[in-house]
């Protein structure tokens, strides 16, 4: 039981949060408090509730690591590397 | 690098890049080149099976490398005894019933599902997370309320969450939830699988940590990476773990790092443990695995289903329909294609066993996507 969605809170109200997770998806009664998290932090949903703050420096991190190991420019931006 | 910074969303989408995709199973296939051996690489997530079957990262890998889903999908492995109990609570004792939706498809050792005991009588009803089982509880008052409560480490913190907040007196769970550290023990030392390395499950261990791996890693000293979702996380995990195999050196590695951490969700742990002890547990299809089970501890026995109803400990019997090979499955031995069932019998449509009814299962995830056989891009 992995399934877990990122979405961004948008609103806190004592334990429970409302989340919106992209194309018009929204879920409240989110409980939060098993993480420290504030509105606008992207969270990770399991089951209804929060498991985790998304560390977005670790998520960019992770990407340009890569990127530049497997030496393959951002998408868009031109060709692979030579 | 980078360049101007964006937003996290259309960040996370670069970890589905296409460019990136073929020059990491480039890379991929040269280090699967050097190692020559046959490689079994296991992971224990419906969610890392969807990703690996729906991206069709099966194909994309080296003729000597096979990945393999391991028994990852809760509603497959909670013991049908659990939902024998639940059938018989909510048609003979007239409890009301909450459960997943998937859960309640689910057929137990008497071949009736929780949907079933509904269409005979009983009140079903089906929930999203545990919070709305407690609000029918506080609303029926005059009715006993069960929560069925299956999955893993990465779902008994929030039931033992709203337990510690104060349960209605109407309102009991039973608590099927499983520990996955230990499991994935099991299956690196299980003699009949000869496993390689494992991916472990990302969010489950974004709960628990890296930390209580190690014993296990220690024990068999076999490459493990943590992993995330998306087929690039799953493609550099790939990567990660035959780079150690063709060193021969294995270690513990963090792909998933804006999830995962070596301590885990500790306040989510800490919780889950004041309400619940790690006891010996079964597994349907895959058999009895230690401190694996999220039982109730001393002093929650109003709020504990089993203690309520006397619901007996798990156990092994009359789990699957005859001719279908769901344990196999559901340990690991074996892909759905090599079931005799699959796809004849056993359909999305007409599902003999949990592994078709649950959309982690590996079976249903294949059947959706339309696998009949692994046919290798030239790559």
């Amino acid at each position: 039981m992995c399934l877990g969605y990122p979405g961004k809170i948008i609103e806190i109200k004592g334990d429970f949060a409302k989340v919106d997770f992209g194309g018009g998806v929204v879920r409240d009664n989110i409980i939060i408090s098993l993480v420290d998290a504030k509105v606008g932090d992207y969270v990770i949903v399991h089951a209804g509730y929060a498991i985790q703050v998304l560390d977005e420096e670790e998520a960019r991190k992770t990407i340009e690591l890569w990127r530049e190991l497997m030496r393959v420019a951002e998408g868009g931006r031109g060709e692979d590397r030579p | 690098m980078g360049g101007a910074r964006i937003d996290l969303k259309t960040l996370l989408r670069q970890y589905r890049d296409p460019r990136l995709a073929r020059r990491l199973t480039e890379k991929i296939h040269e280090v699967a080149r050097e190692i020559r051996d046959d490689i079994l690489i296991m992971h224990v997530c419906g969610t890392h099976e969807w990703t690996i079957t729906h991206y069709g990262i099966r194909s994309l890998m080296p003729d000597n490398v096979e990945l393999r889903a391991g028994p990852g999908c809760p509603v497959c492995i909670t013991p049908a005894s659990d939902i024998d109990a639940m059938v018989r609570l909510a048609v003979e004792e007239g409890v009301v019933v909450a459960v997943y939706g998937d859960m309640s498809r689910a057929r137990g050792g008497r071949g009736v599902s929780l949907e079933d005991a509904k269409s005979m009588g009983g009140d079903v009803r089906i929930v999203y997370a545990v919070q709305d089982a407690f609000r029918i509880a506080e609303k029926l008052r005059d009715r006993e309320v069960v929560f069925f409560g299956v999955g893993f480490d990465t779902t008994a913190p929030a039931t033992a969450y709203m337990v510690l907040k104060g349960a209605p007196r109407n309102m009991s769970i039973l608590s099927s939830y499983r520990y996955v550290p230990p499991a994935v023990g099991a299956l690196l030392e299980a003699p009949d699988l000869e496993v390689d390395a494992v991916i472990n499950p990302g969010h489950s261990s974004t709960v628990t940590g890296m930390k209580p791996y190690k014993e296990y890693f220690e024990r068999s000293r076999k490459p493990m990476v943590f992993s995330g979702f998306e087929p690039i996380d799953v493609l550099i995990s790939i990567y990660i773990l035959l780079r150690q195999i063709r060193s021969g050196k294995a270690e513990m590695v963090n792909e998933y790092t804006r999830s995962v951490t070596w301590e885990g969700n500790v306040r989510a742990m800490a919780t889950a443990l004041r309400v619940f002890e790690l006891r010996d547990g079964y597994w349907r299809g895959f058999g009895v695995v230690e401190r694996s089970a999220f039982e109730f501890r001393d002093g929650f026995e109003s709020v504990d289903a089993r203690a309520r109803y006397g619901i007996p400990e798990p156990t092994a019997r009359a789990e699957f329909v005859g001719g279908a090979r769901c344990a196999d499955v559901i340990k690991g031995k074996i892909d759905p294609i090599e079931c005799p069932l699959y796809m004849r019998e056993c359909t999305p449509e007409t599902p003999k066993g949990p592994s078709m009814v649950s959309v982690e299962g590996t079976c249903r995830i294949w059947a959706e996507h339309k696998v009949t056989a692994i046919i290798k891009c030239r790559v």
